[in-house]
């Protein structure tokens, strides 16, 4: 046992690298409330001040600044500081707070358009070594992509693919570094390496070999930059502070090497509070002083930044970064995996006020200690800060110590990773399937040529006989897409330090995702139960629908229509199930679309279910705006209908609700909302969004954003300031349904 | 062949009538013309849906585990549920069989032998009292006191836990003297075990113009919060627990 160790129960995870095996052997399950926590220090407080009025600033400018010179690695930037004399946990992405770095491997247009977008303008030396000496990820993938895949691509029946910007969604076992130190962690890799010495190497040995010199050298960068900032981080960390500082130095090397989509957490404040517990039995630390630790630490992971196109925005509103933090959750064995500390980062959101980052992530249970449920509810109905996922359905999958990457995907923290695939819009592929191929806004031959439907009503037997065939099409060339994506990040942008978190051995899983799935079933829906009428242009194009009569929509939890939905997220898997992955990828599926509902509706014609031309689908896999109406409860019974295992990437459900619809008064409003969580999980719900306000308060605050610079609306999988999402996104979610009851 | 319900409407997520998350039944009809009434397209017996006990059953069933993870269930109102009494006996059985329990949310207008058979399988009784004062009463309902003070009595007799509902209108329902006295009078019934004081809205407003109805309190406003605290502090006087929007 190393010294630092001491206190500590061994197991496994003294002669392996086990993160799981310390944390099962070591922590200390809380089932108690939360009258034990406290506020935030002084410093804590006269810090939060210094950042907000930044943060205030930025929103004013857009970004505060921006690198222009040299592209970020681990080491590019010195120690870089706020305040230091209040700073508890240090460290910046550049030089200064909110600054933003540029990561030109994954594309440079990307990165010049950004800085344009913002007045600044990338260095020309840099440019051109990017352009002429260093090939990006972006070059890669364009010129191997086929014209197919680019048609799909403009047309936007497959969108927002990782194809210029980093692919995220990746989470290091930043715990290690904490608990083993960065030395070991390297010896390992080096006898990992030596272990692949092999007689033939072929390509994937190579690969493999190369891959792993790559995490040494980022493992012996994170060591520099720590040590920049007067920390030296070779061996394991012996205390608190150290403990929540390193997890963070390790985090942060990832994110300045890194600009991926999603850029989450994992699972570190149960591991945490295994620190925290054996200092505050030795007298070593008090409450506060563990809450400012806490605080300070979440701070931090507010001021994460990436420099982004405003298209990139248009997708993904309001600078979004998923610092996803899992939470919770129960151990294989039976006990809680909450710990006081689940409590503290919670109390965050009273200490510093609401924020939509980092991404807090419940991982629930019916089997959860009941004051946590009841803080977790409490703490959604006054700052909508939060989301829930089913630990009941994830931990039967990937155990339990797995973490939320972005928005819904679960990885086994240090096991597994993801080749991030976007989603396919199902809606434009009906209307493919109803147009013979042809792209129902230009006319275009997109999928190969077939016999399109040409009678005045569409018959449900023949539509769905197309959008099979449709679907065999686009699941094809939607897999071949990824695999010539990730091929190449892999190639010229590997994330060489977040891999280095990593067991050599991993699962890998190419998650696709889909984009209006609501949409659909309705279209279907109404096609089967109503009369569907083709409107056809000169051309002979269907471009708009006539409903006759009246169909079941989706959110009513009702199985006619809900059954459609399962079918299609069923039939469109399987369909990804047979096509080849680069890696040997376990395809899974995502129903989940962030913000970009709003995108994917703009570049999709009229539907058959009566949305017209332009407009949003519904986020993720929720019911169409205003179609539900049997009340709150119907409406995520039909979401929790869709079937986890044919969509192990997530299903992400947004439920908004006035606060005096949970109850009368602020008892019965947390204990109607445990209430409900329990009956959505237990009824194989996935994830669900909570928001609890008023209408009228995000009328207030489109007229008044200065009033509100914390307000957090949770979307699809994510949290916002809403007064940061544009005006065309601010009314989408006005538009969605409040349950009102 | 079994016998019919008309139902208004079904909302599967309800917070307000009784405890927990219940699956709310709004039936069709009602004897009674409150004035205040927020759901006037219920009163006609000859609209709404009809369903089969078995029917109407089927859809609460899929929601038992939120009623029973919140300690919810199914509430019956309207409408004045008791006028399908029977409809709501068959149902009411059904549930009790699968372990969801049954509030009914009534005027105490409609009394009767299947009525009586009804209150066996309710778990809980929510009592209107829209006024205690007769005369008061029927200028705000158009029926008569009397029954629902009776069922009030029979509720005592068999001990279900009763919640008492009171509508506090400007101008029409506070007449403070005689809350004190429905106040004095409640404090003789252990059986009920909270007082709901309810504030006058004009949501339902607009289903009354619809309806081609006059609504009479147009000019009305919502009460004050302090004739809420008032109102509030005589029923808590005599001990009982009352909850309201204060």
């Amino acid at each position: 046992m190393k010294q630092e160790w001491y206190d500590f129960n061994h197991g496994s995870w003294t002669t392996d690298i086990n993160v799981r095996s310390f944390i099962q052997h070591n922590y200390t399950p809380y089932e108690g409330d939360s009258t034990f926590l406290v506020g935030p220090t002084k410093r804590t407080t006269q810090l939060w001040d210094e950042v907000s009025l930044l943060m205030v600033e930025e929103t004013k400018k857009g970004i505060i600044d921006a690198e222009t010179l040299k592209p970020s690695t681990i080491t590019a930037f010195g120690p870089g500081y706020l305040d230091k004399e209040k700073e508890v946990i240090v460290g910046f992405q550049t030089d200064k707070p909110l600054k933003r770095g540029i990561m030109p491997n994954g594309g440079v247009r990307v990165v010049k358009n950004a800085l344009e977008a913002y007045g600044y303008t990338l260095d020309k030396t840099t440019e051109e070594i990017y352009t002429n000496n260093r090939k990006t990820h972006n070059d890669g993938v364009f010129d191997a992509y086929t014209d197919a895949m680019k048609k799909a691509r403009h047309t936007g029946i497959i969108t927002g693919l990782p194809d210029a910007y980093g692919r995220g969604r990746i989470i290091g076992d930043y715990r290690r570094v904490a608990l083993y130190g960065v030395d070991y962690l390297i010896e390992e890799k080096k006898h990992e390496k030596k272990l692949l010495e092999i007689p033939i190497l072929e390509s994937p040995d190579i690969r493999l070999r190369e891959e792993i010199s790559e995490q040494i050298k980022a493992l012996k960068q994170l060591k520099d930059m720590a040590a920049s900032y007067g920390y030296d981080i070779a061996g394991p960390a012996k205390n608190s502070l150290e403990a929540t500082q390193w997890t963070y130095f390790a985090y942060l090397a990832a994110i300045k090497e890194q600009d991926g989509a999603a850029m989450s957490l994992g699972r570190v404040t149960t591991f945490l509070d295994i620190y925290y517990e054996r200092d505050l039995k030795n007298g070593l630390i008090t409450e506060e002083e563990v809450q400012e630790l806490m605080d300070q630490f979440v701070m931090k992971l507010r001021m994460v930044r990436f420099l982004r196109t405003p298209s990139y925005n248009d997708l993904f509103s309001g600078d979004p970064t998923w610092v996803t933090e899992s939470i919770g959750g129960m151990g294989l064995d039976g006990r809680t995996l909450v710990t006081k500390s689940s409590f503290r980062i919670l109390h965050t959101l009273y200490n510093l006020g609401p924020a939509p980052e980092p991404n807090l992530t419940i991982l629930w249970s019916t089997f959860l200690p009941e004051p946590f449920k009841k803080f977790c509810t409490k703490v959604s109905i006054d700052t909508s800060s939060i989301q829930y996922e089913s630990d009941d359905i994830m931990r039967e999958v990937w155990g339990d110590d797995y973490g939320i990457a972005c928005c819904v995907s679960a990885m086994r923290i240090g096991k597994q990773m993801q080749f991030f695939g976007a989603r396919a819009n199902l809606g434009k592929a009906l209307l493919y399937a109803i147009n013979g191929g042809k792209d129902e806004k230009s006319g275009e031959q997109v999928a190969p040529m077939f016999a399109p439907v040409t009678g005045d009503y569409l018959e449900y037997e023949e539509v769905i006989a197309k959008f099979d065939q449709t679907l065999d099409w686009l699941s094809e060339l939607y897999i071949n897409t990824l695999n010539v994506i990730h091929y190449m990040h892999d190639k010229y942008n590997y994330e060489k330090l977040q891999m280095a978190l990593h067991d050599i051995n991993i699962l890998r899983t190419e998650a696709c995702g889909i984009a209006g799935l609501s949409v659909v079933a309705d279209s279907l829906s109404a096609i089967k139960y109503a009369k569907v009428k083709v409107i056809r242009n000169d051309a002979g194009l269907a471009v708009d629908y006539e409903i006759e009569g009246e169909y079941p929509a989706f959110g009513n939890n009702d199985d006619r229509v809900d059954q459609i939905a399962i079918d299609l997220v069923e039939r469109f898997m399987n369909k990804l199930r047979k096509v080849k992955t680069y890696r040997g990828a376990k395809q899974t599926l995502s129903v989940l679309t962030i913000t970009s509902n709003v995108v994917y509706g703009k570049k999709t014609g009229s539907t058959p279910d009566g949305r017209k031309a332009g407009e949003p689908f519904a986020p993720g896999a929720n019911p169409m705006h205003g179609r539900d109406k049997n009340g709150a409860v119907a409406s995520m019974a039909s979401v929790a209908k869709l079937p986890y295992k044919h969509a192990e990437d997530g299903i992400s459900y947004t439920f908004s609700i006035v606060p005096k619809a949970l109850g009368k008064d602020e008892e019965e409003r947390v204990n109607n909302l445990a209430g409900m969580l329990d009956g959505y999980f237990h009824d194989k719900g996935h994830h669900i969004n909570v928001n609890v306000f008023d209408r009228e308060t995000l009328l207030d605050a489109m007229e008044h954003p200065e009033k509100y610079p914390q307000l957090t609306i949770r979307v699809s999988g994510y949290a916002v300031n809403f007064v940061k999402l544009n005006r065309e996104q601010q009314l989408d979610v006005l538009h969605r349904t409040f349950h009102e009851r | 062949m079994s016998i019919l319900g008309r139902i208004h409407s079904l909302e599967s997520f309800g917070t307000v009538d009784g405890p927990g998350i219940r699956f709310v039944v709004f039936m069709q009809g009602c004897p009674l013309r409150c004035q205040f009434c927020h759901n006037p397209d219920t009163w006609d017996v000859l609209k709404g849906t009809e369903y089969t006990p078995t029917q109407l059953f089927e859809e609460i069933v899929k929601y038992k585990s939120y009623m029973e993870f919140s300690g919810g269930g199914v509430t019956f109102t309207g409408g004045e549920p008791l006028l399908q009494a029977e409809f709501i006996l068959e149902v009411s059985k059904l549930c009790k069989m699968r372990g969801i329990t049954v509030t009914i949310d009534t005027s105490g207008f409609v009394w009767n032998d299947t009525v009586k058979e009804v209150l066996e399988y309710t778990d809980i009784v929510l009592l209107d009292i829209k006024n205690y004062d007769p005369l008061i009463y029927e200028t705000v309902t158009g029926v008569s006191l009397t029954p629902t003070l009776k069922l009030l009595d029979y509720l005592r007799e068999k001990d279900i836990n009763t919640w008492v509902r009171y509508v506090l209108v400007p101008q029409l329902t506070d007449n403070l003297d005689s809350v004190k006295k429905l106040s004095a009078h409640l404090n003789n019934y252990p059986n009920v075990s909270k007082i709901e004081l309810l504030g006058f809205h004009k949501m339902g407003e607009y289903k009354w113009k619809e309806l081609g109805l006059e609504y009479k309190l147009a000019d009305t406003l919502e009460p004050s919060r302090d004739l809420m605290q008032e109102v509030k502090n005589i029923f808590e006087s005599n001990g009982k627990k009352v909850s309201a929007n204060v």
